[in-house]
């Protein structure tokens, strides 16, 4: 087991490819291919949580399925707790939990408790053990009031809390979330990333998410990697990202009056004025403290708030570098 | 590992059928009324026949009672495909809208899953059916019990539930290559059991060599009843060739088998 542990999820040269099948004109179909997953190498230690992102159509969600055995690699090696998914897909199932945020792994038709019952004896999982993880999380994910309820009478944010809390009963020791905030509300959002960095941080639970929220990364992940074409493009922390994509954050300040654009402040630039407000843009990886300390210095300051890069304008930049 | 993949699908299957069940039963009056209207349909469904019988005396050389012996034997091995496997047809649903996606992700096997899904025990309707008209034909047939003949007749049941059992996963396999092909599984099942239903002498000898042949339903239940019924078989085989129906029977499960594991593998998801 302890082997294991540095290269818990391995991927080598894995590839995916479709064929598609296209019409080109009256009963003439032209069959092309689409290299969903180009070639992915990468480690994954135990109990790391590693946010996987990049565009749609990038090849994130068929790495997913390659990992949860769900679709077979075209080519390539891959191994998760050193069982190859798509050969042993039902032993590797009791070891992992999986979220889909576009859809539902529970029962349409049932309320959770069944739904619930049904996954503590299809995972064959002790009673104390589901006891226990049950009411954690029905305690931390706020279920108590939605048990009874069939799931498709839950909303959105309270099925995915739901789909959040059955892939976890069974105590996996790791754990796919496809966009798991995709579509909640704040309150469920903050709650699911409380919920998701205390189960790894306890269980050692090693984490593979895919998102659109930058926050669900700064919050969550140790480690990003970022994905386009079916090929790793990034792969490091947060902060080295902002680096490589030279992200900019914005520091917002506003003056006592209207001014001229604020100069001499070393690292920023004034970017944008409007009346006494005034935005500073500066490196991502930069500390926010200087810049604040000579701007206060020279300048009447009343207010000021820092903005954080959006993840769609890093990864515009970064690809912008990359072919400029 | 065979075995114990067996001993796991069988499990899963229980599990999730007997959920079904309970869930079903929280709604009793809902599930007698539903289970009594597939009984008078099934039973409507015989009123055809006992109709024609009013005009003539026999059908395709079968009288009354055989041509209900006929009859019950395609409708209750028929009966028990549906009940068990009837929700298969749903493939091709969860293939083109993804949630296929999340039987694979169960440590589970698919095919147990997707045959309980949903699991509907009103279709209880057609084995009642089913029983009944095979107990009334046996009161009235003038057949000569000889012990072969009276150990056919459970093994055709048999025998003839598995041979569906595997059209019905075999269609479903092919659903993964064309998500929408339910209709076709259907002609074949539905439309089977409704053709076994008759005597094969009232079709073609090319039909009846089609399904000896090509698609061996002629197996069910024709073949064995001939031999029960002591009728002379309509394309030449030999007489004992209804005691090969067990053989075909696992020969069919065997390649739905495999029809369906490689469904799974070419099965591609969908985009998101």
């Amino acid at each position: 087991m302890a082997a294991n542990d540095a290269a818990f999820i391995e991927l080598d040269a894995v590839e995916k490819v479709f064929t598609v099948r296209r019409r080109a004109g009256w009963m003439r179909r032209e069959r092309h291919e689409v290299r969903a997953v180009d070639g992915i190498s990468f480690q994954v230690p135990r109990g790391e949580v590693v946010g996987y992102i990049g565009p749609n159509g990038a090849g994130k969600s068929t790495t997913i399925k390659m990992l949860t055995g769900i679709l077979v690699p075209s080519g390539g090696r891959l191994r998760v707790a050193g069982i190859d998914p798509s050969k042993e897909r039902t032993r590797l199932a009791r070891r992992m939990g999986v979220v889909f945020g576009q859809r539902t792994t529970l029962w349409w038709d049932l309320p959770l408790r069944d739904s619930y019952a049904l996954v503590r004896r299809m995972y064959r999982i002790p009673d104390d053990r589901y006891r226990h993880n049950l009411e954690r999380c029905v305690e931390l994910l706020d279920l108590a009031e939605l048990l009874e309820v069939p799931v498709r009478q839950l909303s959105l944010g309270q099925r995915m809390r739901g789909d959040i809390a059955a892939a976890l009963l069974h105590d996996p020791d790791v754990l796919y979330l496809d966009e798991p905030t995709i579509g909640l509300d704040v309150i469920s959002k903050v709650k699911v990333r409380e919920f998701l960095r205390e189960v790894n941080t306890e269980q050692n639970t090693t984490v593979l998410l895919t998102t659109h929220d930058l926050t669900d990364i700064e919050q969550l992940c140790q480690r990003v990697m970022v994905i386009d074409h079916g090929r790793v493009m990034y792969d490091g922390s947060l902060a080295g990202l902002h680096a490589v994509g030279e992200s900019e954050r914005t520091l917002v300040v506003d003056l006592e009056r209207e001014l001229p654009p604020i100069e001499g402040v070393p690292g920023a630039r004034t970017v944008r004025v409007d009346g006494a407000r005034q935005w500073l843009a500066f490196p991502a990886a930069a500390s926010a403290a200087p810049i604040v300390a000579a701007v206060a210095a020279a300048y009447p300051l009343v207010d000021l708030s820092v903005r954080e890069p959006d993840i769609e304008d890093v990864i515009a930049k970064m690809y912008a570098e990359r072919s400029g | 590992m065979a075995e114990s993949q067996l001993y796991q699908g069988l499990r899963a299957y229980a599990l999730i059928v007997g959920m079904w069940v309970r869930s079903t039963m929280a709604y009793r009056t809902s599930f007698v009324i539903m289970a009594l209207g597939n009984l008078a349909i099934t039973a409507l469904d015989f009123a055809v026949i006992g109709l024609m019988f009013s005009h003539v005396d026999a059908l395709g050389g079968f009288d009354l009672a055989e041509v209900t012996f006929l009859y019950g034997t395609s409708s209750t091995a028929f009966g028990l495909t549906d009940l068990a496997f009837g929700s298969m047809e749903r493939v091709g649903r969860r293939v083109r809208d993804g949630t296929m996606d999340t039987l694979l992700v169960r440590p589970v096997p698919v095919l147990a899953q997707v045959a309980a899904d949903r699991f509907a025990l009103r279709r209880v309707g057609r084995i009642i059916q089913g029983v009944a008209l095979l107990g009334w034909s046996l009161a009235h047939l003038d057949v000569n019990w000889t012990w072969d003949r009276v150990l056919l007749l459970p093994v055709m049941l048999l025998s003839g539930a598995a041979i569906f059992a595997a059209l019905f996963v075999a269609g479903a396999a092919f659903q993964f290559w064309a998500s929408d092909a339910a209709e076709v599984q259907s002609a074949f099942t539905y439309g089977g059991t409704t053709m076994l239903q008759f005597p094969p002498t009232v079709f073609t000898t090319e039909l009846v060599r089609a399904v000896t042949f090509v698609l061996p339903l002629a197996f069910v239940n024709w073949f064995p009843a001939l031999h029960i019924l002591g009728r002379p078989n309509p394309i030449g085989l030999p007489d004992g060739i209804g005691f090969a129906a067990p053989l075909v029977a696992v020969a069919c499960c065997a390649l739905a088998g495999l029809a369906w594991g490689a469904g799974l593998r070419a099965y591609r998801s969908t985009g998101s």
